[in-house]
């Protein structure tokens, strides 16, 4: 896991390097800053994303979550004078009901995944168009949230902060910052918790987790809830970014982007398999790549093209080396087996 | 050997064999799967080949069959001498398979599933099926074998008698020579049982070799020309013609230094901690099982497969809900929604299929073990890998678990280890009752006894304990009791005094003591 992990911090780097040396604007202070808060508010949304691919399944409803959530949220605090951390809340409690309404169908009427989030994907989005009869939501003239701005859009120097401000480095965005926090504290949660292991054992083998006596309904509705709530709280972070939300379009084909840095960072869509630093790192390489294209002047048409096609080859590559690692392994346990031989015979 | 078939029954001349098989052997670490095996198959014959499970059986069948290589010995098809085949080379000399488990299409029609990947086809390069030739030409290989269903029946409406006809089509239509059955009578009633006899006399009367591998040894006395025991690897008998008798056969199967030594529980069995009262199991919705498990007993449930054993350990642990009855921990009603209810009431079940239920096999062998008690390895939830290690380590050196690394995965231990490791999952709990479902399937003869040790020590530890198996020595070897088990019902009990293989046998098949 960890060296896939390297592999893809290795090809970010060199991404990075190509692109900074064609174009020095790269890694111009403003530019770095800017896809760091991309980072962030894509990164938040697809750390949930990974942990229903953990299970086994899928959440095609979250661009439309953040949509229509992100207009609700809007909605309340600049027109229905709802006090910000109270819609806050409010928005974050109806996506975690969204992601306890799917686990359930998931696992209680045994749908299949991709068929109730799907459903979730196409009435959300319907919802958020009705809700602002297809208008653009956002914030009349002179309406402002200092503290709920500082928290969303804010950026801060860390370095001068932290040290009194002897040293000084970039300012940066506090999504960034939030999607850290998020990610140690989901990198706990999947990789050292009780509910993290859980996870794997469900993803890997529902059947076997059920004969060990884990409560793999529980488990997997869990996983849900997580990044749906997720999804609610990067739809906050998305509206105070954006400011105006048109809700045909809001969102549209996040959840592609989730699942992408997902298979990127070393998940399993067959379940079971995958981590958070690799999901982080997807999402960096995601945004790294939309960031060459504007600074390389590739028509921006082709933004997805060039995505797709760096994804493609990133998992044939990660493929082929798998099967040549395993080629190796079974090699190096014929050795094995055939100097172990002469002593099993007798 | 070849002389006295001529005393059988069968008047055809003695033919050359078509098929020679000489010294055979496979070895795998630690196990010799079949030594120095060797057998002439000719036309028209019928060949039982019995053994214990693990006696060399599969072992055999795979190597015809092309899926696995022998270490050593030579395979004569037709004067031609391979070392080893391929699947391509054994379709081609006309060796078919119906195993145990059927390879059938259960969303295709039974004509499509007799002719896949060589549909009859039409419009040159549009390749499309000729559903109507299909259907055509599988029609008279159905009537030959009776069949009372048409070529357009879905395989999914068949009962499992006739799904194995489908399978039999399938190698006329291949115009196969010999057809390998393998335990195809284990889960078919009576009636379907003795239809499928008369199919194989069929094949027979048409010059095709049928080997019959059965545990059923009466089908065997009736059907075979010629009968082959193996045990351990190796052939301890063949018998022919009248020599072929169900105590001649028992005899060579069980080998005494296979005997399993019954080991007699330190005191008497106490008080009912699990019991079962009128539980009806969904597979059979209308007959109730009435069970007592006794704390420091081991209680054999013995039956043929399809009992409905396993429903019924399925419902005490509460992996399924029982359609009616009740379910009695220490004499008090219980409910268990999921099995997580079971398991913190101290029931806990080793399951019969070990990769696919028992185990996570690509979790290492320590989080295998700490997975149904993770709590307890974990402060505020977060688990400690330390804590984790020291129990595993613990459960190594208890239980022998041959491994050299515990945090090398579970999938790269052999059968026996990976089952000591579900059994270290229980034991570092606190158990009131184990359910083992078939516990030594597939497992070698020394895994085997130190499994037997662990249950005895387990009921002399006051831990009340159930065994579902399907081994028939190893029933009678470490049961302090036994129940039979017989189409969704407990068709009598018996004391260790009454144990015989006869007994269980006769209450198996459903007549009474």
């Amino acid at each position: 896991m960890l060296k896939k992990d390297l592999g893809l911090l290795v090809l970010i780097f060199v991404v990075g390097a190509v692109v900074a040396t064609i174009n020095p604007r790269f890694l111009s202070t403003i530019n770095i800053a800017n896809t760091a808060n991309l980072v962030g508010l894509f990164g938040i949304f697809s750390i949930g994303q990974g942990f229903v691919i953990i299970t086994g399944g899928i959440e095609l409803s979250v661009g439309s979550i953040i949509a229509v959530l992100g207009v609700v949220f809007v909605d309340l605090i600049a027109n229905k004078d709802v006090w910000w951390p109270l819609a806050a809340l409010l928005v974050l409690a109806i996506g975690m009901v969204m992601g306890l309404v799917h686990g359930l169908l998931v696992t209680k009427l045994k749908l299949q995944p991709f068929v109730v989030t799907l459903c979730g994907l196409l009435i959300y989005r319907g919802v958020a168009r009705f809700y602002t009869k297809d208008a653009t939501a956002g914030f009349p003239f002179g309406v402002n949230f200092p503290d709920l701005e500082w928290i969303t859009t804010g950026r801060t120097d860390i370095v001068s902060v932290l040290t009194g401000g002897s040293f000084h480095s970039i300012l940066i965005p506090h999504s960034f910052f939030v999607m850290l926090v998020i990610a140690a504290a989901m990198w706990v949660v999947l990789h050292r918790s009780v509910f993290g292991r859980y996870l794997y054992a469900v993803g890997k083998n529902e059947e076997a987790a059920r004969f060990s006596g884990i409560r793999t309904t529980r488990v997997i509705v869990a996983a849900y809830m997580i990044c749906t709530t997720l999804a609610a709280l990067a739809a906050i972070y998305f509206a105070m970014y954006t400011r105006s939300i048109l809700p045909s379009g809001h969102g549209s084909f996040y959840e592609l982007y989730a699942i992408a840095a997902a298979v990127l960072g070393g998940f399993s869509l067959r379940g079971g398999e995958g981590s958070i630093v690799g999901v982080v790192l997807g999402t960096i390489l995601l945004q790294v790549l939309q960031n060459l294209v504007n600074l390389l002047g590739i028509p921006s048409s082709l933004n997805f093209a060039v995505m797709g096609s760096v994804i493609l080859i990133g998992v044939i590559a990660d493929q082929q080396f798998a099967m040549f690692r395993q080629r190796r392994e079974v090699a190096r346990g014929r050795l094995a087996a055939s100097t172990a031989m002469p002593e099993a015979a007798e | 050997m070849t002389a006295s078939t001529s005393a059988a029954a069968d008047l055809r001349p003695a033919t050359e064999p078509f098929l020679r098989l000489t010294s055979l052997r496979k070895t795998y670490p630690g196990v010799v799967a079949l030594s120095d095996f060797s057998m002439d198959v000719r036309p028209g014959e019928i060949i039982g080949l019995v053994g214990e499970n693990g006696a060399g059986k599969s072992t055999l069948m795979n190597i015809l069959g092309g899926v696995i290589e022998p270490d050593r010995g030579a395979m004569e098809i037709d004067g031609v001498t391979h070392s080893s085949l391929t699947v391509a080379d054994s379709m081609a000399a006309g060796i078919a398979f119906v195993h145990q488990e059927l390879n059938l299409f259960d969303n295709l029609d039974v004509a499509a599933n007799v002719y896949i990947g060589r549909e009859p086809r039409k419009y040159g390069f549009l390749e499309l099926i000729d559903a109507e030739k299909l259907h055509r030409t599988v029609e008279p290989f159905l009537d030959q074998l009776g069949a009372t269903f048409s070529p357009e029946t879905p395989v999914a409406k068949l009962s499992l008698a006739q799904q194995q006809l489908v399978e039999i089509a399938k190698a006329l239509s291949l115009k196969s020579r010999l057809v390998i059955l393998d335990e195809p009578t284990s889960s078919l009633p009576l009636a379907e049982t003795e239809r499928l006899l008369e199919v194989v006399a069929g094949l027979k009367a048409r010059g095709i070799t049928v080997i019959f591998i059965s545990h059923r040894l009466n089908e065997v006395v009736h059907t075979s020309d010629r009968v082959i025991v193996l045990r351990d690897g190796k052939t301890v008998g063949e018998l022919t013609g009248a020599e072929i008798d169900h105590d001649t056969m028992v005899r060579l199967m069980v080998g005494r230094d296979l005997k399993v030594n019954y080991v007699s529980p330190a005191k008497p069995g106490g008080d009912a901690v699990l019991s079962a009262q009128g539980v009806r199991t969904a597979t059979y919705p209308g007959r109730e099982i009435d069970l007592d498990l006794h704390a420091g007993e081991i209680l054999g449930l013995a039956g043929l497969v399809g009992a409905g054993r396993t429903e019924l350990a399925r419902v005490l642990f509460g992996i399924d809900r029982p359609e009616g009855g009740r379910v009695l921990l220490d004499g008090k009603d219980v409910q268990f929604a999921t099995s997580a209810d079971a398991v913190k009431a101290g029931i806990f079940l080793v399951p019969e299929d070990r990769k696919g239920a028992g185990l996570v096999l690509d979790l290492s062998i320590a989080e295998n073990i700490t997975l149904p008690d993770l709590r307890s390895y974990a402060r505020s939830n977060v688990v400690s890998q330390d804590a984790e290690i020291a129990r595993a380590e613990r459960s190594r050196t208890e239980l022998d678990i041959r491994a050299p690394d515990l945090t090398q995965r579970a999938s790269s231990l052999s059968g026996g280890n990976q089952q000591k490791v579900v059994l270290a999952k229980w034991l570092a709990m606190k158990p009131k009752a184990i359910i083992f479902d078939e516990p030594t399937r597939g497992i070698d003869v020394g895994a085997k006894a130190e499994i037997y040790r662990l249950m005895r020590e387990l009921s002399d530890s006051g831990v009340a304990v159930l065994m579902i198996s399907s081994d028939m020595e190893e029933v009678i070897g470490v049961s302090d009791r036994v129940s039979v088990m017989h189409e969704g019902r407990i068709q009598g009990t018996l004391d260790r005094a009454d144990c015989s293989e006869e007994n269980i046998l006769r209450l198996a098949v459903g007549k009474p003591l």
